[in-house]
């Protein structure tokens, strides 16, 4: 790399080639790509022209290559589509094809030019032109740049040893990566100690107890219960934290990290006369029908207590699930009791819960609907509530009422986000880096999360997403070396006057002020290239490679 | 032991594990029954909440 680097520098004149993409008709068909590569081929520097119908397909890519063998090019431009997609690809096909990839330059003739000006073609090609220019003159200025190698520990940090977290670290563990295990309660296992049976029938104690002994027998996972995180430092690869087992601290590093730290149900004081005897909470009743101190036989279930509601305007998922599976364990040890359910919708998506409420309606289990803005009336051994179908008050007498309350982010997850500078949503639960695409990505790079933490997860939800958390992971960790863009930040240590400007502008949390050299200094593995530093910075000081003034001006100048 | 890992279905369940393997560092082969790769989620105009494009 050192060597090529020195040639290229050493070569005085640039030799350029330019690619103009039609994008199919994307840019073809609203301005004229063949005068556009016509004309880039008049520039200066410019050696090699052509046009693709899709630069970015095999073909495309093929003939890049070919020809920065053939004509020796030193530059690529390429007209097309956005950098966001496609920088990525061209820049690391031309290296492939032996030049440095940060001496391409992309030029945006679709979003910004053919998308915008459609049914203008004579000013659209007009201004294509006009920007090809711009960018042949830009990459004249452009430096070969070496990407930034940093060392990696393959060590993983899971928080929280529930069912997510168990999951988690038992896959880490079996791919061969050590794990630091941290539980805040005395023992491993999380909700599903408390819950009776899952809804295939099996004992959740079995299940997790299972797990839990698994986890503890590899070598590979140290495991500390009664424990916390409290404070963690560093980045992707190289994070230290220190893990606080109640009577001493322990110093601990690790590449990545999880969060599985799960949620708790809502205690609903002071909701439909809640009082943990006569009427109680389903956590309470799986609490009663494990140790089978159940003895009611009129039971009626409210659904969505406290959810749904204005303080508390999420869905908690499971609760309609969690109704109809204990409905159903009560009425097949005990037959003959009478089972209402209050709902507002029931929510019992797949074909297997689908079946679980039917299963439950066939064995007499009794569904009610209820309206929002009339919620049930819960006294003296009866249950009144308005049945919107048939316009009129009902009244059903019970001995025991069970409350579907949702589950909540455990409280110390606030805490937890601002030690790991990872965001929440509006109910509290952790927020995942893209909905769709990275569910179990935090936006910080190396940092997980999966099960209940994100959002109320069924057991089976929990666990695949425990294990998928230990396949993005693996990804980062089975690496040698970990490889980021060279396109950072620098700060000039001779004119930065430490106004700290910079620090406050850098989402990244990047940026540090030096108090011994009074300096702000750039960590280049979390810098992610945004140039925010580099606009803000009133003395110049703070540069982005590729994007350095003299490249920006010869751009403008080319104008 | 041959590491290579056959994947069969290029929608974005095929494609998301293909992607994280590779990142591992194995060699994936994925194999879709129809001409382009892409799925159900190449059918649809934007993914909700974020309104992404969803091709």
């Amino acid at each position: 790399m050192a060597d090529q680097i020195k040639k290229e520098n050493a070569e005085e004149k640039p030799r350029i080639g330019v690619f103009v993409c039609d994008c199919g008709s994307n840019i073809a068909g609203h301005l004229d790509c063949e005068s556009v590569a016509e004309y880039a081929s008049t520039l200066p520097g410019v050696v090699f022209t052509k046009e693709n119908l899709y630069t970015c397909s095999e073909s495309g890519i093929a003939e890049i290559q070919q020809s920065i063998k053939e004509h020796h090019l030193t530059r690529v431009v390429v007209a097309s589509c956005s950098p966001r997609t496609h920088q990525p690809l061209f820049a690391g096909s031309c290296a492939q094809a032996g030049l440095n990839p940060y001496l391409f330059e992309m030029v945006n003739i679709r979003d910004q030019c053919s998308w915008v000006h459609m049914g203008q073609r004579e000013n659209a090609t007009e201004k294509a032109k006009n920007l090809v220019r711009m960018g042949v003159a830009k990459s004249v200025t452009l430096e070969p740049q070496k990407e930034i190698e940093s060392s990696l520990i393959r060590k993983v940090l899971v928080i929280g040893g529930g069912m997510a977290g168990l999951s988690a670290a038992d896959a880490f563990a079996a791919m061969g990566i050590e794990v630091i295990l941290v539980e805040k309660s005395g023992a491993l296992g999380g909700l599903l100690r408390k819950i009776n049976r899952l809804a295939n029938g099996e004992a959740a104690i079995d299940v997790i107890s299972n797990l839990i002994e698994k986890v503890e027998s590899r070598s590979n996972i140290s495991v500390y219960t009664g424990s916390e995180v409290k404070s963690i430092g560093g980045y992707i690869g190289n994070f230290n934290m220190t893990v606080s087992t109640g009577d001493k601290n322990i110093e601990e590093s690790a590449g990545c990290v999880v969060v599985a730290t799960g949620a708790l149900p809502w205690v609903p004081e002071g909701l439909y006369g809640y009082n943990g005897e006569g009427v109680i909470t389903q956590i309470e009743l799986e609490d009663r029908l494990k140790t089978g101190a159940l003895n009611a036989s009129q039971i009626v279930m409210i659904q969505c207590a406290g959810a749904r509601t204005n303080n508390r305007e999420f869905c908690s998922r499971i609760c309609c699930m969690t109704a109809v599976k204990n409905a159903l364990i009560i009425k097949e040890y005990k037959p003959d009791s009478e089972i209402h359910i209050l709902y507002r919708d029931m929510q019992m998506y797949g074909t297997e819960k689908e079946k679980m409420l039917w299963d439950a309606r066939g064995k007499g289990i009794r569904f009610h609907v209820f309206d929002k803005d009339k919620p049930p009336d819960v006294k003296n051994g009866k249950v009144h509530f308005f049945q919107p179908l048939l316009g009129e008050t009902r009244e059903i007498p019970c001995d025991l009422v069970v409350l579907s309350t949702p589950l909540l982010p455990n409280e110390n997850a606030r805490n937890l986000a601002r030690t790991f500078r990872v965001p929440v949503d509006q109910n509290g639960f952790f927020l995942e880096a893209h909905a769709k695409l990275r569910p179990l990505d935090f936006a910080a790079d190396g940092i997980f999360l999966c099960g209940s933490a994100r959002y109320p997860a069924t057991t089976a939800e929990a666990r695949s997403q425990g294990i998928g958390v230990a396949s993005r992971a693996a990804g980062i960790l089975f690496k040698e070396k970990l490889v980021t863009s060279a396109i950072v930040a620098g700060i000039r240590d001779d004119t930065c006057v430490g106004c700290m400007i910079c620090l406050n502008a850098c989402p990244y949390q990047a940026i540090s002020f030096n108090e011994i050299s009074n300096v702000c200094e750039v960590n280049v593995i979390l810098c992610k290239g945004c140039g925010n530093c580099a606009a803000a910075c009133p003395s110049h000081s703070a540069r982005l490679k590729g994007f350095m003034q003299k490249q920006v001006l010869a751009q403008i100048r080319a104008f | 032991m041959n590491k290579d890992i056959l994947i069969i279905g290029a929608g974005i369940a095929g494609i998301q594990a293909s992607l994280d393997l590779a990142e591992m560092g194995f060699m994936v082969h994925l194999v879709e029954q129809l001409p382009s790769i892409g799925g159900k989620m190449a059918q649809l105009d934007k993914t909700f909440p974020t309104n992404d494009c969803a091709i």
